[in-house]
């Protein structure tokens, strides 16, 4: 119980004198999981849109598959990414394994799906009549797109921290693609995981209470964004 | 401006319209009314372009729009559609009303002036920058009319646009249509269930009950000589009984119906004399005691059977041989002192009365 109330103590210390071991490793994640939903949306979102705005055979098919990879296991994208940017693997050239580069990839490859599903749905929360109201008023089909993705925005957005929610928590990929090189690809996921197996509650207290406190700051930006 | 021929729209493996005509001319108020599933909103989305037909010929302006799919967007902004649902976007009230502008890419000098007058016109000039979500029901309709207002079309369709509103938005957006129509000789297609508002609005009127139009006429003739029963039973019809033709002298037809003969002020429909003689509650005059002298052709005498309360009339049903029901005010019915059983007699006049031809029966 002490070790547990110490690990406490010395984890606040440790955030409040800007440790820059922390520091470095918090910023290390937020880049690593902002930038994969960047690069994540940017593809999603049009997907999503496609999908929604277009009838095509096996459409239904294409929304359950996605449904399906939210629970995408992290492991097996990590391996599958692992085993296209190793030496061996058909992009070894480009010498992505143990980056950030290359977890930005697994973790980009890991959300898209969740993404382009939830915005499917934000689109379909769309009133059929609010669709003919577009229409009827004389849009073309550029101006109805753009309109019911404006219309669309707030749920969209929940989509994308939803994405981002899931990148920074997880531990699967970012271990095995990053390999969890001390300066280099080390995260707040990845350092929790290797010091508790050390024994070395305080730092992954620490870190356990930033990344407590990033997905409180999603929580709060979702709630704003979903009451408009 | 609008004529549609054959038109047919399947949904699924449910034929909703079954070979819709119509047309409709400029300036003209079309009022459609129909039971609820009858194909109304799906025969109006239709005609506005939102969705095409599955077979069938649409012209619209002389355009005929199954041949040129391309010039759907250009059409379409010649007409404008108001939904039963207020349909709002989740921005200002301005921003809704100048969206039908800026798609037609109308400079914002226009748009401004445009915009703050229709918002005038509907009375919510004072909630131009408020976000319209934060408005009641009726006003968010007002707010839709306006948006579809502004860009001035020459065809306006309404789909049950009174539907659940308060009295005063209803009466403010009926008082608007019928003054475009007056002043700008916009054309409207308007689906209503609402009888009152049928009469009060439409300049004709077209029923359609399961996913066909089965009569077009004025208003007097929709409500007064149905074609069949089917109608006349959906415009509320009250009396619809079995007759045969007798006679006919000059212009009246001698029809007897249950031993009663009744006189008709009009030839009878075919050469057949099987017919149904109809007419409508509110043209029978009942009175209790001593029969009234009265310049009606037909004067019945019989006994109350029945009396319900429709505020604010009371249906009261007179056993003449065969039921004649009448509707009164609740006042006359109370100086009638009138109570089942009682003794009572009934005068219809018999331009009143209407006939149907009983194989049109068959047929519709």
């Amino acid at each position: 119980m002490n070790e547990i109330i110490q690990g406490f103590v010395e984890a606040i210390e440790l955030i409040f004198s800007l440790n820059p071991e922390v520091i470095e490793i918090t910023v290390r994640s937020l880049y690593v999981s902002l930038s994969a939903t960047a690069f994540a949306s940017i593809i999603a979102l049009p997907a999503g849109a496609y999908i929604y705005f277009n009838e095509f055979r096996g459409k239904r098919a294409v929304i359950n598959l996605l449904q399906t990879l939210y629970a995408l296991p992290t492991v097996i994208v990590g391996l599958a990414v692992y085993l296209m940017i190793s030496r061996s693997g058909p992009f070894g050239f480009l010498g992505m394994l143990h980056t950030p580069q290359g977890m930005i990839v697994a973790q980009t490859i890991l959300i898209i799906p969740l993404i382009t599903g939830l915005t499917v749905s934000a689109l379909s929360g769309i009133d059929r009549e609010m669709r003919y109201t577009i229409i009827s008023l004389g849009s073309s089909q550029l101006q109805s797109i753009t309109t019911i993705l404006r219309e669309a925005k707030f749920a969209i957005l929940a989509a994308v921290l939803l994405g981002f929610g899931r990148a920074i928590a997880e531990v699967g990929t970012v271990m095995l693609i990053g390999g969890n090189i001390r300066g280099l690809t080390r995260v707040l996921t990845t350092t929790i995981a290797l010091n508790t197996s050390m024994g070395n509650f305080s730092l992954s207290i620490a870190l356990g209470i930033i990344l407590l406190g990033v997905a409180l700051v999603v929580n709060v930006v979702l709630n704003l964004v979903q009451r408009g | 401006m609008i004529e549609a021929q054959s038109i047919k729209k399947v949904y699924g493996e449910m034929e909703v319209l079954h070979g819709v005509e119509l047309s409709v001319g400029e300036d003209d108020i079309m009022g459609i009314i129909g039971p609820s599933g009858s194909g109304k909103s799906t025969l109006l989305r239709i005609l506005d372009l939102i969705e095409p037909p599955d077979s069938g010929d649409l012209s619209l302006f002389d355009v005929d729009v199954v041949e040129q799919r391309d010039r759907v967007v250009e059409l379409r902004r010649r007409m404008g559609m108001l939904f039963q649902k207020p349909i709002v976007f989740n921005t200002s009230v301005y921003e809704n009303v100048a969206l039908g502008l800026k798609y037609r890419h109308v400079g914002k000098n226009e748009i401004d002036r445009s915009v703050k007058e229709l918002l005038e016109e509907v009375g919510l000039a004072r909630y131009l920058r408020s976000n319209v979500r934060n408005l009641s029901g009726g006003e968010q309709q007002r707010v839709s009319l306006a948006r579809v207002l502004v860009t001035d079309p020459e065809i306006l369709f309404l789909d049950e646009p009174t539907a659940n509103l308060d009295p005063k938005s209803s009466e403010t957006i009926e008082r608007l249509v019928m003054r475009m129509n007056r002043d700008r000789g916009m054309t409207v297609v308007m689906n209503t269930h609402d009888m009152l508002q049928g009469q009060r609005v439409a300049k004709r009127i077209g029923v359609m009950i399961g996913g066909e139009i089965l009569q077009v006429g004025t208003p007097r003739e929709i409500f007064y000589a149905p074609h069949n029963t089917k109608i006349a039973h959906f415009v509320g019809v009250d009396n619809i009984h079995d007759g045969k033709v007798l006679r006919r002298e000059h212009q009246i037809t001698a029809v007897e119906v249950a031993g009663t003969t009744l006189y008709v002020g009009e030839p009878p429909p075919t050469h057949r004399d099987r017919v149904k003689v109809i007419f409508r509650g509110e043209d029978v005059t009942i009175g209790i005691g001593e029969t009234a002298q009265t310049s009606a052709r037909n004067v019945l005498n019989g006994t109350i059977a029945e009396i319900s309360d429709i505020a604010p009339f009371m249906h009261v049903k007179v056993d003449c041989g065969f039921p004649v029901s009448a509707l009164v005010t609740v006042r006359s019915a109370e100086e009638m002192e009138i109570s089942e059983g009682k003794p009572a007699w009934v005068s219809i006049k018999a331009s009143a009365l209407h006939l149907i031809a009983e194989s049109e029966e068959r047929e519709g």
